[in-house]
């Protein structure tokens, strides 16, 4: 099958008018507040050599700090002036999605904006300036009439240079919860959908390319004095922002959003939830991709309504629990404190996802290791390999000290890589997750805990403050719990993993609860 | 003899804390309808002196009266808006249309649009540019000559009774350069205006002015007309005669009179 003929380009283009309408809307917005900060900005840091200094340094240090963590370093920004704010003045705002994606993204619009407005300025003949004093303008009246007109094109550039880099960092807004064009990109390396991941590209560059090519022609208007040319770009702009707005308000926002962390597994759920909720006549949407730091705060603060997490991670991540209690205990003891938040823990829904050691079968038989007992006396000669958080996560340092863990060598990988990186022999062991479909599908063995140094991961379902006494929602979810079993679970997952359309979480979803319906 | 309309007295501006004397202890009478030439080179702190007149530069001794008025009391905005001032290239702004260059200091006085355009006419007649031709072109597109007499009608716009000029047809060929100060004396004349001159050329200077101040390193060294001026015993003085004088010998002598010119 050619790769055009492929019906996922199909799919894709059903999410295009939403994830483009909210990327512009959010590119628009941040590139609007960055220039309505930097302008008056840079023209009140012209004439004050040390303030200009300073700005600048600090715009080029914001430049520095790379653009997904300055998106993720909003959210705990916000969400803790939110608190600040309805402590002291009684009204709290959304820490999640539209305004920490867009405050991020105009701090990151700010630098070339200043820079080349003060160039701008700058660059202004002397000769002219002291003209514009002579004829008689103020101070003011020379800036707007004069050295403002005059510096405009190289306003204009910088302008363009902000509005590239703007759309350009939107995509990466997905894991905070605003919806963009990364969602293409987020989904589709989760499922290694790569159609999707092309297609978020594409339409991301397309329209940084377009929004360019618009700001360009009014550059060049300015630079002529052509007023033609500079309204037609102006038109085109405001025609692109006016053409994402109209699905907006045509669209009714779903009542229930469900939440979904980064890997497959998360979408798979977060879809079969979310047809689980319209099956049983409720509106439901899922807001995927979100960081897992991320979601748990979203859903105490009710931005999303619910979502799957693990026992374990709350546990170790979220409340920093370090003892680690036999698996009812610990339920019952998280059910307890997420109680005190306001959270419902509502079910466990059958499966856990578990870190665990994870080597394969033959070369595990070949050594004699069943057990991570048995691997820590052969460690020193091998190496590990473990996604980005594992070897900085309480497990890892509970496993070390349970055993007396050291490898050799410790990789860290991205996790669709890490099991293929095993198999083949690569690294010697990984930090695989105990539901993942590629265990079957490389034939690797989970090692046994015998001293219980994971904790238990149940995977269960959370839901928001205000959705504690929905009985709609509880009813609709109830046939979910304690129905997926692991085998189910990591065949669910490995065709999530596939690269053709039954792969979609949507299909998977459906797949998963045909079979669980029969069990 | 009338009070003058610019009285410089006892006037001194230094730049840098006083480590640059540009203006030392300079006192000059202009008076109503007099044409003043002040002749430098560069440095002799000319311009400096022509600046204080309008406050684009603010004396650091002395006082300086216009029309009768200490400067210092005047808002400086409205000041200027009341004195013409015209730039060694025109300093016409390159985003403004010939016409809205012209009507700038009318408008910032509130003139009526209909007052502006007929006065922007007026004066382009006046400057002798063809209307229809440079009204609603850029300066860019018009030639040194055309921006300088631009220049000329922007400075006379709002009908001040004192024109400032800082090299006004420095940056001319001479062909262009003789046209239009001919012209501009004629208005000098026929609109009664007061106007203080800048050159670094004697000749220039001899012919135009009705009297001519020297400078050098700050100071005035000398003022008064050609005659008085002849009589200076201030060897610079007598320097910077020597030029236009040796010129006029030699063109008396290579253009005798009755000729064919």
């Amino acid at each position: 099958m050619s790769i055009l003929s492929d019906p996922r380009w199909g799919e894709a283009l059903t999410h295009l008018s939403d994830y483009l309408g909210n990327h512009v809307r959010l590119s628009v917005a941040a590139l609007a507040l960055g220039l309505a900060v930097s302008l008056p900005l840079a023209i009140a840091a012209r004439k004050a050599p040390l303030f200009r200094n300073v700005l600048l340094a600090l715009a080029s240090i914001v430049q520095t700090v790379p653009g997904l963590a300055l998106l993720a370093l909003f959210y705990p920004l916000l969400l803790a002036l939110a608190s600040v704010t309805l402590r002291w003045f009684g009204f709290g705002f959304s820490a999640f999605g539209f305004l920490p994606a867009m405050l991020a993204l105009a701090l990151y619009s700010m630098l070339p904006v200043l820079r080349n407005t003060i160039t701008g300025l700058d660059g202004v003949d002397v000769d002219l300036v002291q003209a514009a004093q002579a004829v008689g303008m103020t101070e003011r009246q020379s800036l707007f009439a004069v050295e403002l007109p005059l510096a405009l094109p190289v306003i204009m550039a910088g302008i363009r240079t902000a509005a590239v880099w703007v759309i350009g960092t939107a995509t990466l807004s997905t894991p905070i919860g605003q919806t963009s064009l990364g969602n293409y990109i987020f989904a589709g390396l989760q499922t290694q959908n790569w159609v999707f991941v092309l297609f978020g590209c594409i339409a991301a560059a397309v329209l940084a390319l377009a929004v360019d090519q618009l700001l360009a022609l009014i550059e060049g208007g300015l630079k002529v004095r052509s007023r033609l040319r500079a309204a037609l770009g102006g038109f085109g702009i405001a025609a692109l922002v006016a053409a994402t707005l109209v699905p907006m308000l045509a669209r009714s926002p779903a009542s229930y959003i469900v939440g979904a962390k980064t890997f497959a597994e998360q979408y798979v759920l977060s879809a079969l939830i979310a047809q689980r909720l319209r099956a049983a006549g409720l509106s439901a949407s899922s807001r995927e991709g979100l960081g897992s730091n991320v979601i748990f705060d979203a859903l105490a603060a009710n931005d999303i309504d619910l979502y799957v997490d693990y026992s374990g991670t709350l546990w170790a991540n979220q409340f920093h629990r370090t003892d680690i209690l036999p698996r009812e205990k610990l339920l019952s003891e998280l059910k307890a404190i997420l109680a005190k938040q306001d959270i419902t823990l509502f079910g466990e829904l059958g499966f856990e996802n578990a870190y665990a050691l994870v080597m394969p079968k033959k070369r595990a038989e070949a050594l004699g290791i069943r057990s991570i007992a048995d691997l820590a006396s052969r460690a020193p000669t091998l190496s590990i390999a473990g996604d980005y958080e594992f070897f900085s996560r309480p497990e890892w340092a509970a496993l070390q000290k349970a055993y007396g863990l050291t490898f050799r060598a410790q990789r860290i990988m991205q996790p669709d890589f890490m099991y293929a990186a095993v198999a083949s022999g690569e690294v010697d062991a990984i930090a695989g997750y105990t539901s993942d479909g590629l265990i079957a599908k490389y034939d690797l063995l989970v090692l046994d805990d015998p001293k219980r140094a994971i904790p238990p991961y149940d995977a269960i379902l959370l839901l928001a403050p205000k959705r504690a006494n929905d009985e709609a929602l509880r009813a609709a979810l109830k046939p979910l719990l304690g129905r997926i079993d692991i085998a189910d679970m990591r065949e669910a997952n490995l065709r999530a993993n596939g690269n053709d359309a039954a792969a979609s979480p949507d299909a998977v979803a459906r797949w998963l609860w045909e079979k669980i319906g029969k069990n | 003899m009338t009070t003058p309309l610019i009285a410089y007295a006892h006037v001194g501006k230094t730049f840098d804390d006083g480590r640059v004397v540009a203006v030392d202890n300079v006192s000059l009478e202009v008076s109503e309808g007099e044409f003043l030439a002040i002749v430098g080179g560069s440095g002799s702190g000319k311009t400096t002196l022509l600046r204080l007149a309008n406050r684009l530069l603010d004396a650091t001794t002395g006082r300086i009266a216009v029309e009768g008025q200490d400067v210092r009391d005047v808002d400086q905005v409205a000041l200027r808006r009341r004195i013409g001032y015209v730039f060694q290239s025109g300093g016409l702004f390159p985003h403004l249309s010939v016409a809205d260059n012209i009507g700038i200091t009318p408008k910032l006085l509130g003139w009526t649009d209909a007052d502006i355009s007929a006065r922007i006419d007026e004066l382009l007649e006046l400057v002798r540019l063809d209307r229809s031709a440079h009204r609603d072109r850029l300066p860019t597109e018009l030639s040194g000559g055309q921006r300088q007499r631009v220049g000329v009608a922007r400075a006379l716009a709002a009908k001040p009774r004192i024109v400032l000029m800082d090299e006004p047809f420095g940056a001319l060929d001479p062909l262009t350069r003789d046209g239009l100060a001919e012209d501009f004396r004629a208005l000098h004349t026929r609109l009664g205006l007061t106007t203080v001159m800048i050159t670094h050329d004697m000749t220039e200077a001899l012919l135009l002015a009705d009297r001519v101040a020297v400078m050098r390193a700050g100071k005035l060294l000398s003022v008064g007309t050609a005659a008085e001026l002849a009589r200076s015993s201030d060897a610079y003085v007598g320097e910077l005669l020597r030029t236009p004088r040796r010129q006029a010998e030699r063109l008396n002598a290579l253009l005798p009179r009755g000729g064919a010119a």
